[in-house]
């Protein structure tokens, strides 16, 4: 079971910063690695609480689930949707290959 | 001019006393002569300024009814979009962004015939609490520009501290509109969450970001508030109406509220940190209110110690996923070092992003990952239920909870930037609230022997803004903190 003491390691970094899509180079691993260590250990004093009978509180307002009724409303062009992309193919976001090989 | 308070300027512009295009060169003026040394700053629209001062004066001088605002020179902060200009996020990853549309608020203050200025620098997609996580230049503090103007609304609070414009818009997620309110001695609002729709407003922490006004007087805060409350049926956590209307902000603002029970945070007290000019100035206010009949009564917000650590993983969480759309393939910047698709979006975002947005998304993305999600990231949603009960709960036997802004005033440039840690923790007062959604508003209540200004905030239950505007003119009422912004 993980507890919120559990210190840091570089391997840890390594692979939350493959799940954030961030590449760092040796340097920044080793900064990371002391920089959110100590970040780490101050948030730890949180496990000092007992929070049993707590319910998590995400959302401040007592709104649940606005809906509105599924009824097409306007919005973007594809032109403004397409304004700001770095590559564009006619209709399209161009993008590097997705399939094939050297690919994900 | 710029000695006029925002409502003043409006008066005189509605009576054709001042044109809007007067109070626009006004402004260009002064844009020309203090920003290259205080770079508030990221763009400046001209045109569009001097198009929409120019249509407000033909409204004007043929009769026309015109809005609430109408003619006043408004700054934003440059993470609400604007479809004029680029939207940055002080970021890299921005830089060259041009929004299709405009934000909620953006929307509602042209409509009151505000004349949107310029789009002010922050700390890179709103973290940060110096300003100096703007990737591009840091904004000096009008009152010492070898220091901070506080983040992550920097440049909006410097812009108007500066006398550059009468109102700004900020955003706050953790004390980012009250602490840089605080250390530019002016007035900031953090309204309660759900109240100001965040259609438009680049998302950083979605159950915490709040748009607020920054001003040079309590009035004109309230005015500012006055445009942009309100149900926005776009923003999913916008509050219906219904569940709590907007009131008028100002028809009751001169009143004080009598037998006014304040509240001060007995935890606080012991804080370490807690500079002794901020405590003395807290102090003088509370007395002050004690003239006028309030009564100062000790509270308990037990768990409130734990706040920054709670805020720390909550908004990074929330960050994470935010941030996980800055991906190089839509908008924003794109590497063009490689081919392989994953390979783009680590690159994209790695040179996009400045090193505190890494820290946190790094941070959030730990928080939230299997196997830790349960000891991080909801247990910080249960402590944040206590810490909004805690304060609930404070404020059923008091009026308001007062205490300092910032347990000190604005700091020297680079004296915090090596240690994130050191820099969270000056958010010990405002963070809270965010936590809770609870209103809060920082006023200028002294002046260190070092002349930087001391803020003073207050709290006040759920969409009860009216009442916190009057308490907080009461104390205004009986200084001229307003008339001393730093000649520059």
């Amino acid at each position: 079971m993980i507890k919120m003491s559990t210190p840091l390691t570089k391997e840890d970094v390594l692979k939350v910063a493959a799940l954030s899509r961030l590449s760092l180079s040796e340097n920044e691993v080793t900064e990371m690695t002391a920089q959110l260590g100590a970040i780490l250990k101050y948030v730890a004093q949180l496990e000092t609480l007992d929070t049993d009978n707590v319910t998590p509180l995400a959302h401040c307002l007592p709104i649940h689930n606005a809906l509105r009724e599924d009824v097409v409303k306007p919005s973007l062009s594809n032109e403004q949707a397409l304004s700001n992309a770095p590559q564009i193919d006619e209709h399209y976001f161009a993008v590097p290959k997705v399939l094939g090989e050297g690919s994900a | 001019m710029d000695n006029l308070t925002l409502i003043q300027l409006r008066d005189k512009i509605a009576t054709g006393d001042i044109s809007a295009m007067d109070a626009l060169n006004h402004t260009f003026d002064r844009i020309d002569s203090v920003d290259p040394t205080v770079k508030a700053y990221i763009s400046i629209h001209r045109e569009e300024a001097t198009s929409q001062a120019i249509y407000i004066d033909e409204q004007i001088n043929s009769g026309q009814p015109v809005g609430m605002l109408a003619g006043v020179p408004i700054a934003l902060k440059d993470n609400m979009i604007t479809h004029f200009g680029r939207t940055t996020c002080g970021s890299k990853m921005l830089e060259n962004f041009s929004a299709p549309y405009d934000a909620h608020v953006v929307e509602k203050l042209k409509a009151a015939g505000a004349v949107i200025v310029g789009k002010c620098n922050m700390d890179e997609f709103a973290m940060g609490s110096s300003n100096e996580n703007s990737a591009f230049f840091a904004t000096h503090n009008p009152w010492d520009t070898t220091r901070v103007p506080g983040g992550s609304s920097g440049g909006s609070a410097a812009a108007v501290a500066a006398k550059t414009v009468w109102g700004a818009l900020g955003s706050d997620t953790g004390g980012s509109i009250r602490q840089p309110a605080s250390f530019c001695g002016v007035v900031g609002l953090k309204p309660t969450y759900g109240r100001v729709s965040r259609y438009g407003l680049v998302a950083y922490g979605s159950s915490l970001d709040q748009i607020g006004p920054l001003t040079k007087t309590v009035s004109d805060a309230a005015l500012m508030l006055q445009v942009i409350a309100g149900h926005d049926s776009r923003d999913s956590t916008s509050i219906d109406e219904k569940d709590a209307q907007v009131d008028d902000y100002l028809c009751d603002i001169e009143k004080p509220i009598n037998g006014l029970k304040i509240g001060i945070v007995k935890e606080f007290m012991a804080s370490e940190g807690l500079d002794p000019q901020v405590a003395q100035a807290n102090q003088a206010a509370l007395d002050q209110y004690k003239k006028m009949g309030a009564e100062i009564i000790e509270i308990s917000l037990p768990h409130i110690q734990y706040a920054i650590a709670t805020y720390y993983l909550v908004a990074t969480a929330e960050a994470s996923g935010n941030l996980a759309r800055y991906d190089g393939i839509h908008y924003g910047h794109r590497t063009t070092n490689t081919e392989n698709v994953l390979d783009v979006y680590s690159a994209s975002r790695s040179e996009g992003f400045g090193s505190e947005v890494k820290r946190r998304i790094m941070l959030g993305t730990y928080a939230l990952s299997s196997g830790y999600y349960d000891a991080f990231y909801l247990k910080a949603l249960k402590v944040r239920h206590l810490i909004r009960q805690d304060i609930d709960n404070a404020l059923k036997l008091v009026d308001c909870i007062i205490s300092p802004t910032a347990p000190e005033t604005a700091f020297a440039m680079g004296a915090k930037t090596n240690d994130p840690l050191t820099m969270y923790l000056s958010d010990i007062f405002t963070i809270g609230v965010n936590l809770g959604g609870h209103p809060a508003i920082s006023i200028p209540c002294g002046i260190s022997k070092e002349n930087l200004p001391i803020g003073l905030q207050i709290i006040t239950p759920a969409f009860t803004e009216a009442k916190l505007f009057r308490i907080a003119r009461m104390f205004e009422s009986t200084n001229d903190f307003a008339t001393k912004l730093p000649q520059l």
